[in-house]
């Protein structure tokens, strides 16, 4: 079977053995990822949302253990020995982080970080290595690339520091970058210039990026799909407009219509989704959003509503969808 | 430079809390064994009023002297100079006996809920603190009375009183937090960024809460933020901070419609909105580059470095808070040619 998909998810599952017993982060998640295109993936804390990609990209912690079937283009990627995913991720697939001074060593200089993917993966020599890191870091805005690649981590602010975690992803020319809360760590001026950034540089390499944040302002800006995720669960999926304009999701209608609005006065008090949300460890049987949900009904409490396609891209885990 | 009256119309009493030409040096040591102390100017110069049952937020970048101006104002951290007048009686260097009773008025709620609470005391007894201290002649029983009724107030479970904090999610504790700070009834207290640490779907609930216990008891709050949606939603005025200096002060309505500084101009664009069409076409200012550094400030104006109608004149003089309308002030040389 052939698709142009570059990433294709089927059924993926993440479990952590905990000495509380197993926790099940991630559950039965599907979804393909095209060239060029931007797939937001939004939830909250614990909803799994960074676990699907820590499973994919081999990185779980050691407690956790992944099933399901991930493919890189053609071949399964899921579980692979690190020597065989050393060969994508980093290369082909590459990854950044909220924290970006907890991601980059901070013994190292920037110049040591950069080259040595090249070095590795491509085959350059520690001059050509170093000549493409400062090319890169002049294109993502750092100034006097040549002069600050030479520098430790700690010696660049936040901004400059996720700058630099997004040129080391770049390096390779990867086909997809997942991007983990990049901005959430920075000041909102600092967080636009990242954004702009991130804008640009996909409209230069092409590259198909994730962008998973709890920032539903981000998405709006920046994505073409978004995936919502609560409990370990997708609960709905649509393009940027059908999630923002026509959401079919309790949780993700409550999400929206919580969020206060700079470009809105509001006198009113805010909505507020009641309760908090569900602990991993202790789901309730049925519908994982029951307790907070406005439109619950009996069924939601015995039965668990399976994420349902409805339209062309759409799909949405609700018994409302059902029509009754 | 003029003091700053309120737009408060609906009431025209005196404000509760008056502060004037603040500052907060902190002393750094200079870089060298024998080189000289630094000084950095966390906040360099406040003035503003505060009335009773009226919210300011105070808003900008990390290290731009918000959380210490909040801390500066409860004198938890001594002011390097001016004046914080409480009732009309300035309490900046007062003795610690005559801070004490002052303190049951003036509370402060903290980013961090975990952090924030005492993690081997229940919080029946975290919340009952402040009584046991400023109410040492309530009886153990009253005390348990207002400390469950309290609870109730800000939606705990009165039942969960001997539960300790690491049982309590984010959200909860932060209730906790509130209900530490509401105990004595007070009349001002300081949010320290109280729903960044939050999830989206329990922010609304706080934002909520503190809203109703504003209506309630008549409080003041000081909201220290760097997320403007949220500030515009909660505050009736606005004071924009950079490298401790106040950028523009004005009431919500003003400094959203149409706000005059670049900084603030900046920073509103800055936010996305959750809005996909809205997001994508509305103009944007983006400033270049970071922070400088609080310990070498731009000369003139701090905001010249990144701003982008800087000019000559910016380098040389420092603006002062100008009053461009009854109830907008704006630190720029260029407010009128720029807006």
């Amino acid at each position: 079977m052939t698709t142009n998909h570059i990433l294709t998810v089927e059924n993926l599952t993440a479990r952590f053995q905990t000495p509380d017993g197993e926790v099940a982060a991630v559950n039965n998640v599907n979804f393909h990822l095209d060239p060029g295109e931007t797939l937001g993936v939004v939830g909250e804390s614990g909803s799994g949302k960074t676990q699907i990609f820590m499973s994919i990209m081999g990185l779980l912690a050691k407690n956790g253990t992944s099933s399901g079937s991930v493919r890189y283009k053609d071949s399964e990627i899921l579980n692979l020995p690190a020597r065989e995913l050393n060969k994508i991720r980093g290369v082909s697939m590459s990854m950044i982080f909220q924290d970006p001074m907890t991601s980059l060593n901070p013994y190292l200089k920037i110049s040591k970080q950069m080259t040595e993917v090249l070095v590795e993966h491509r085959g350059m020599s520690e001059a050509e290595a170093l000549k493409r890191a400062i090319a890169m870091l002049d294109r993502v805005g750092i100034p006097g690339a040549a002069q600050r690649v030479h520098m430790y981590p700690h010696e660049f602010s936040g901004g400059m520091r996720q700058r630099v975690m997004i040129a080391m992803a770049l390096l390779c020319d990867p086909e997809v970058l997942i991007a983990d809360e990049p901005t959430t760590a920075l000041d909102v001026t600092v967080q636009a210039q990242i954004l702009d950034l991130l804008r640009d540089l996909q409209k230069d390499f092409n590259t198909a990026t994730v962008m998973i944040t709890h920032d539903l302002g981000v998405v709006a800006g920046l994505c073409d799909r978004v995936m919502v995720m609560y409990g370990g669960r997708v609960v709905e999926t649509g393009s940027v407009r059908d999630i923002y304009y026509d959401s079919h999701h309790p949780y993700t209608e409550g999400l929206l219509k919580s969020m206060p609005r700079i470009d809105h006065a509001n006198e009113e008090s805010l909505f507020a989704i009641p309760g908090q949300p569900p602990n991993l460890q202790n789901l309730p049987t049925g519908c994982a959003y029951q307790e907070r949900c406005g439109y619950v009904m009996d069924r939601c409490c015995a039965e668990r509503p399976v994420l349902t396609v409805f339209d062309q891209g759409r799909a949405s885990a609700c018994f409302r969808e059902d029509g009754q | 430079m003029t003091a700053i009256t309120a737009h408060k119309p609906k009431k025209a009493t005196s404000p509760i809390l008056s502060v004037r030409d603040l500052k907060v040096h902190f002393s750094v040591p200079g870089k060298g064994l024998f080189a000289p102390d630094r000084k950095l100017r966390a906040v360099d110069g406040v003035n503003f009023d505060l009335y009773p049952g009226e919210t300011l937020g105070v808003v900008g970048e990390s290290g731009c002297g918000k959380s210490t101006l909040g801390r500066a104002i409860l004198q938890l951290i001594p002011p390097s100079s001016g004046q914080v007048a409480w009732l009309g009686k300035d309490i900046v260097g007062a003795p610690h006996r005559e801070m004490q009773p002052l303190r049951r008025d003036l509370q402060i709620i903290f980013q961090d809920p975990l952090a924030s609470l005492n993690p081997r005391m229940t919080i029946g007894e975290i919340i009952a603190e402040p009584l046991v201290t400023h109410k040492p002649e309530l009886g153990k029983d009253e005390i348990k009375v207002r400390v469950k009724r309290m609870m109730a107030r800000v939606g705990l479970l009165p039942q969960m009183i001997n539960r300790y904090p690491h049982e309590f999610s984010g959200g909860q504790c932060q209730r906790i937090g509130i209900a530490r700070a509401m105990i004595l009834e007070p009349k001002l207290i300081v949010c320290d960024e109280p729903v960044s640490a939050l999830d989206v779907s329990i922010q609304a609930q706080i934002v909520n809460l503190l809203q109703e216990l504003q209506r309630e008891f008549d409080l003041s709050l000081i909201f220290i933020s760097h997320d403007l949606s949220i500030v515009r939603h909660i505050c009736h005025r606005i004071m924009v901070l950079y490298l401790g200096n106040v950028m523009e002060l004005a009431d919500r309505d003003s400094i959203y419609a149409a706000p005059r500084h670049p900084y603030t101009k900046a920073l509103i664009s800055a936010v996305p909105i959750p809005d996909p069409e809205i997001e994508r076409n509305k103009e944007r200012i983006v400033l270049t580059g970071d922070l400088p550094s609080p310990l070498s400030p731009p000369s003139g104006c701090v905001f010249r470095t990144r701003c982008p109608f800087a000019q000559d004149k910016c380098a040389t003089a420092s603006p002062t808070l100008d009053r461009v309308s009854e109830t907008q002030e704006v630190a720029c040389h260029f407010h009128d040619s720029i807006s």
